[in-house]
């Protein structure tokens, strides 16, 4: 498909005007991409590999799960997908999520907001800290919140005489999502803000609008694209989590189980037709979510240009 | 998806802004959650592995074999997903940076699925199939291979789990390099070998780096995926993550904590690391502006 054409050719010896980049210079004259010549070596190779990698890795995995599904009988997809069971453990998963998310976009606002606009002692060193949830393996996240919130640990010696009992319960699910997605809400709003002009603010403060008025009506719009992404971005995170929810959730079907738990549950009684349904519905609703965020992501472009 | 990595040095100057009372309360606010939710979990790993003293602390990790084998095998099992999920990344971002072709937008997206996928989903899609019901199960057992609680799929699961990071790192940056270096090499009749070693590695070798780092820290980290393909089997495809979960189970929380100190140190590493890394790439680039300025 990127065979040198002839006519193409001769218009187009010259390596400058072939760059697949420039797209703004040529606009009549430029014939369609795929026939333009481009001298750079190591198309068939790297998509060569690129392929075959995401086919062995992606492709023909998914295809397996499709067809495992598809094994089923309408009836037994339907009996293992819609089990009270597994509609318990979807709405744990959900619910679940979807409060993480709404916490982690608060809070990645309110410390973006906090890191990019003030001056502090200690700002870069907190800057850094966000980072960490993504390097910690979650595993260690769910062990340590497992054990703080215990009623010997140190949260826990505080929280559980007050009646709020973090582990084995759904606030423990919710801290520990928390605690993986902030940092998503965090670094999707934070270059938004340090990209923002500071003229608009200025011209809104000049013509009379407080400070409060100024921040509804010009900055969170602007800045409403960066947190959705970032809500999406932690609830879908959220949605797969497993490795640091079976530390804390104590994992109790109808009350604390989640999606993926119940999966290896399944998979530990060799079930492995009812497992892929459930993964079905997990896949869906997650690729929903990406869905959503590509979206989301285009049209934070089309508001940025 | 691209959580863009900031080098962020500047306040914002002259903008209009809240009243004292107000940053202060905001600025505390932070504290509190930063120092709640991230630094006293991380201080806290430490204070339970060591509170029973150095000798238990030590002898938690060098004296149980199981132990042991695990972090040998994190050790084996993360590079080699690595390395060749970096191959794939620079050919990857290569092929959807250099060339326009049908299908690319697609592949762009289908790079995201993993990152939408939940690990234990990953995990099954293998098992089911190189598991021993699955569908490559019994030619792989008439052949001898051992994929599913094995060290190879202990790898490919990790693969498959990380297989974004360095493509998704390069794609954004090789984009914004253009091709025009590569383009002038070729004219100047480079052989391929020569334009990737010498032209496109070095402009890219900063952020291929911080991808490697991502991809790395990840690699050690997973759990989901890797807990479903493993068998948890102690002493033979126990990884350290899984290790941490199966002393919990067993109650041995100080064991537990042992090993989380270890997962924890590499993942401080990684954090630091990276900050040495931002701040090099901003280095650089305002030198780079600067000569442009010149």
């Amino acid at each position: 498909m990127l065979q040198p054409d002839p006519a193409n050719a001769a218009t187009h010896s010259d390596p400058q005007s072939s760059s697949p980049d420039s797209n703004g210079g040529e606009v009549a004259v430029a014939p369609h991409p795929l026939f333009r010549r481009n001298p750079l070596p190591g198309f068939g190779l790297g998509l060569g590999i690129t392929m075959s990698y995401m086919s062995l890795l992606l492709l023909i995995p998914l295809l397996a799960l499709m067809a495992k599904a598809a094994e089923l009988t309408p009836s037994a997809f339907l009996a293992a997908v819609w089990s009270d069971r597994a509609l318990a453990a979807y709405f744990v998963t959900f619910q679940t999520s979807l409060l993480a998310a709404l916490v982690s976009a608060t809070f990645g606002l309110l410390l973006a907001w906090v890191l990019v606009r003030y001056d502090f002692f200690g700002r870069r060193f907190l800057d850094s800290l966000v980072d960490l949830p993504f390097a910690l393996p979650t595993a260690v996240a769910g062990l340590v919140f497992s054990a703080l919130l215990v009623k010997e640990g140190w949260y826990g010696q505080f929280l559980v005489p007050i009646g709020i009992e973090g582990a084995y319960t759904k606030l423990g699910i919710i801290i520990v999502l928390t605690f993986v997605g902030m940092p998503f809400a965090v670094r999707t709003v934070q270059p938004v803000l340090e990209s923002m002009e500071a003229d608009t603010e200025e011209a809104a403060s000049s013509l009379g609008a407080s400070r409060w008025q100024t921040f509804r009506r010009v900055i969170f719009p602007a800045l409403w694209p960066g947190i959705l992404t970032g809500f999406a971005l932690a609830f879908a995170r959220g949605l797969g989590e497993y490795g640091s929810v079976v530390f804390i959730s104590g994992n109790m079907p109808f009350v604390t189980e989640i999606a993926p738990v119940l999966i290896v549950a399944r998979l530990e009684e060799f079930a492995y037709a009812e497992a892929t349904a459930i993964a079905i519905v997990l896949v869906a609703g997650s690729l929903a979510s990406l869905a959503v965020i590509n979206w989301l992501e285009r049209r934070s472009q089309r508001y940025a240009n | 998806m691209q959580i863009k990595h900031h080098h962020s040095a500047r306040v914002s100057p002259a903008v209009p802004r809240e009243p004292l009372w107000l940053r202060i309360l905001l600025i505390a606010a932070a504290y509190f959650i930063i120092i709640g939710l991230i630094l006293v979990p991380l201080i806290y790993v430490f204070y339970q592995a060591l509170s029973p003293g150095w000798d238990v602390f030590w002898a938690n990790l060098v004296d149980d074999h199981d132990t042991r084998h695990s972090i040998w095998l994190t050790m084996t099992v993360a590079p080699v997903a690595v390395v060749c999920n970096t191959i794939f990344g620079v050919a990857a971002a290569w092929t959807i940076t250099k060339f326009r072709f049908p299908g690319r937008t697609l592949l762009i997206t289908l790079l995201d699925v993993p990152f939408a996928i939940s690990p234990v989903v990953a995990g099954l899609m293998f098992v089911l199939l190189f598991g021993l019901q699955g569908y490559f199960g019994e030619f792989l057992r008439d052949n001898g291979i051992k994929i599913i609680f094995a060290w190879p799929g202990l790898v490919i699961a990790t693969m498959f789990i990380t297989m974004p990071f360095i493509a998704r790192e390069l794609i954004p940056l090789m984009q914004s390099l253009g091709s025009d270096e590569e383009l002038a090499a070729v004219s100047l009749g480079a052989n391929p070998w020569q334009l990737f070693w010498r032209i496109t590695l070095p402009n890219i070798k900063w952020g291929l780096l911080y991808g490697i780092i991502q991809c790395n820290a990840r690699a050690i980290g997973e759990f989901g995926a890797v807990y479903v393909v493993s068998g948890h089997i102690a002493g033979e495809t126990d990884t350290m993550p899984l290790r941490v979960e199966k002393l919990f189970q067993e109650y041995n929380n100080p064991g537990s904590f042992a090993v989380a100190t270890v997962l924890t140190l590499m993942a401080l590493s990684t954090l630091i690391l990276k900050v040495f890394l931002e701040q090099w790439i901003a280095a650089q680039e305002s030198a780079r502006l600067k000569e442009g300025e010149q």
